[in-house]
């Protein structure tokens, strides 16, 4: 019976992941161009909002950074539970090609909030973004929300 | 306009301020000036009609190791020329007037030279960080620039 | 639009555009003054995506700096990556065969055209009709897939090289890029049907933002920004690089045909024409292109001769200068990167000083920044 509330409650997250227009680097043209004509995301529910307190899903493409870097932490905490966040690409996973030299740089936007899924790539084909949101959805279903805690 | 024959009409007309001609290997050729006469230098550029530089097309500081400079490139539209100035500072307190009542471009490569150098500009109507955040120590592009090891808290 | 003063004395308020929003093309923060709805003062704050690309560029070696070109602009980033190879090749005087000099025309307009078609896109979408945008992407994506087919990637391409591009065509690309120049070339006048005289959009660009001829060279404005205030100045025709020269194309310039000379709807329409004229100057390309190698021979651990070179060179949002000063080493001593969007912005907060805030939205897209090449 619990067992069916969860499949229930999970099911209907991971098929309207809201994500938040977050696109700050050549990562966010990707985002673009997967939720647009071709690799469309909207098959999958996934719609952009262009407001944190609306959306579930943070994707964070693009390089984060530190005059960036509190914007950020402050868009996470608007968004309301439950949330994920997806980074995308090289540099939000670990500050990508400006790892060695930049000074300015954050070296990975897991150092400022929690991170479910990282998709590598610089920038990450459309097909490997959808492949991140369907294992993203696969650790959704995986959740337990009701009865007691393991 | 040859590149000669411009620093050959500056040099007539002011005299001293003008250094010297850096042609060998500079593409566009720089005009070497003391740093004290560029506003009046810049005004004379622009508004002369054999020269007309109406527009500037960069504006960039730079660190010689030795001493920082300020390259000015210039072009014209009506007699499609271009050539660059330049004016050489110290590394201690580099400043020099700003042009940006001649040419209001400059305004935001004065701002990013600040920023990233150091280099002040006596006069400029709006002199302050454009790229780093309003608190950061230090001008990232000199050479002698150590890299901090936190920045609120954040490993850099 | 006449605001009336006999009403009730309002405050000013002060209203954060913040860097995370749908309209500013990017991590731009505006801080805009308002009474009411006219905006007062909208001072701009950027460098949320400064990445330090000057500092590294004194790094790493010359060969190496080309994938951060990418990341410059990266709507155009072919013709950011061709820029840093002609600077380095003007720096120390290498000779180009021709063949990569067509390959590198072909690419740099192809990504013209796919750099208009986003600002074509997310222009109209930032107006409000969504549909262009969808349109716009369906073309691009078919330019992504030549580029594709070409060196293997979709958006940060690292394709020239210093002396050349890293690879030939492969057998059926130029086949390929006519077919799509043929299916492209009747879809501007689709787009024109479709958004570009549609009344509202019309009245919401229309003696919006207008700048003057004398302002716009002053305050350095390059690019279709400069050409929609009516000044003939396009770097391909005026100072010509590489193959230019050899091909027949119109300079676009704004005409004034539904509102003033320089306002934002003339500076969209710079835009569409140009994308036409990119299509006649590819076919142009593909026509005349010769046989050849593509890469010059260049020492693997180069060494330029000292000296110090400025080239600019026409990308899509204005002219991208580089400043490159070379002491003899494999690293660069100083590399200045001077982009149109940068400059641009400089004009900003006198060209919104009495607009809506809406307008605001159609300043930023009229102007086709990228954040990018403001913050480097």
């Amino acid at each position: 019976m619990v067992g069916n509330a969860d499949l229930f409650v999970n099911w209907s997250r991971k098929s309207s992941l809201w994500y938040l227009l977050f696109a700050t680097a050549c990562c966010g043209i990707e985002l673009m161009q997967a939720g647009a004509s071709r690799y469309d995301m909207d098959r999958f529910g996934a719609v952009f909002r262009a407001t944190p307190r609306q959306s579930d899903l943070m994707l964070v493409a693009g390089t984060i950074t530190h005059k960036m870097a509190d914007r950020v932490k402050r868009l996470y905490d608007q968004m309301p539970e439950p949330k994920y966040v997806i980074s995308m690409g090289s540099c939000a996973n670990t500050g990508g090609p400006f790892y060695k030299d930049s000074y300015c740089v954050v070296k990975g936007v897991d150092l400022l909030i929690p991170v479910d899924v990282y998709i590598p790539g610089c920038p990450p084909r459309p097909e490997a973004l959808i492949d991140g949101i369907m294992s993203l959805q696969k650790i959704i279903m995986r959740k337990k929300n009701f009865g007691a805690k393991a | 306009m040859e590149a000669q024959v411009l620093f050959d009409t500056l040099k007539g007309k002011f005299g001293d301020a003008v250094v010297e001609l850096q042609g060998e290997g500079c593409s566009p050729a720089f005009v070497v000036v003391a740093p004290a006469s560029v506003q009046e230098i810049a005004r004379f550029l622009r508004d002369d009609p054999a020269l007309s530089f109406d527009s500037l097309m960069c504006l960039s500081g730079v660190d010689y190791k030795e001493k920082f400079a300020v390259a000015y490139h210039l072009h014209s539209m009506k007699h499609r020329h271009a050539i660059g100035l330049k004016v050489m500072l110290p590394r201690e307190n580099p400043s020099l007037p700003t042009v940006d009542d001649v040419w209001p471009a400059a305004n935001f490569h004065e701002r990013e030279a600040f920023d990233l150098f150091g280099i002040v500009f006596e006069g400029s109507k709006d002199l302050r960080r454009i790229l780093l955040p309003e608190d950061w120590e230090g001008h990232p592009l000199r050479k002698d620039y150590k890299y901090p090891d936190f920045y609120h808290g954040i490993k850099v | 639009m006449t605001i009336r003063t006999d009403a009730l004395p309002t405050q000013e308020m002060t209203i954060n555009m913040g860097p995370q929003h749908p309209s500013t093309h990017g991590v731009l923060r505006v801080i805009l003054t308002t009474d009411g709805e006219v905006v007062t003062r909208a001072v701009p704050d950027m460098g949320y995506l400064h990445r330090g690309l000057e500092k590294i560029g004194e790094r790493v070696t010359y060969a190496q700096y080309m994938p951060f070109t990418d990341r410059l602009d990266y709507l155009a980033a072919m013709n950011c990556n061709c820029a840093w190879a002609w600077t380095v090749e003007k720096l120390a005087k290498i000779e180009v065969p021709a063949r990569a000099e067509y390959l590198r025309v072909i690419v740099c307009e192809l990504n013209r055209i796919s750099s208009h078609l986003i600002a074509f896109g997310s222009y109209t979408a930032d107006m409000g009709a969504f549909t262009p945008f969808l349109y716009a992407i369906r073309e691009r994506e078919r330019v992504n897939d030549l580029f594709e087919m070409l060196c293997g990637n979709r958006l940060t391409y690292n394709y020239a090289r210093v002396g050349g591009v890293s690879g030939d065509a492969p057998p059926g690309f130029l086949e390929k890029t006519k077919e799509f120049l043929d299916y492209f070339e009747p879809k501007l006048d689709e787009y024109n049907n479709l958004i570009s005289y549609n009344k509202i959009f019309v009245h919401r660009l229309a003696n919006v933002a207008v700048i003057p001829a004398e302002e716009a060279v002053a305050y350095g404005l390059t690019g279709p920004n400069l050409r929609g205030s009516g000044v003939p100045f396009d770097l391909r025709k005026d100072e010509p690089y590489s193959v230019y020269p050899k091909f027949d194309f119109k300079v676009c310039v704004g005409t004034g045909e539904r509102g003033t000379l320089g306002d934002c709807f003339d500076r969209y329409m710079v835009r569409i024409n140009e994308m036409r004229e990119s299509v006649k100057i590819v076919r142009q390309a593909v026509a005349q292109i010769p046989d050849g190698p593509v890469r010059a021979k260049v020492p693997r651990l180069f060494k330029p001769p000292v000296g110090e070179a400025y080239f600019r060179s026409e990308c899509p949002r204005g002219e991208t200068g580089i400043y490159l000063i070379s002491d003899g080493t494999v690293n660069p001593l100083r590399l200045k990167i001077r982009t149109g969007s940068f400059v641009t912005m400089n004009i900003f907060e006198k060209v919104t000083r009495g607009l809506m805030i809406a307008d605001v939205v159609a300043v930023i897209g009229s102007f086709d920044i990228i954040l990018p090449e403001i913050d480097r």
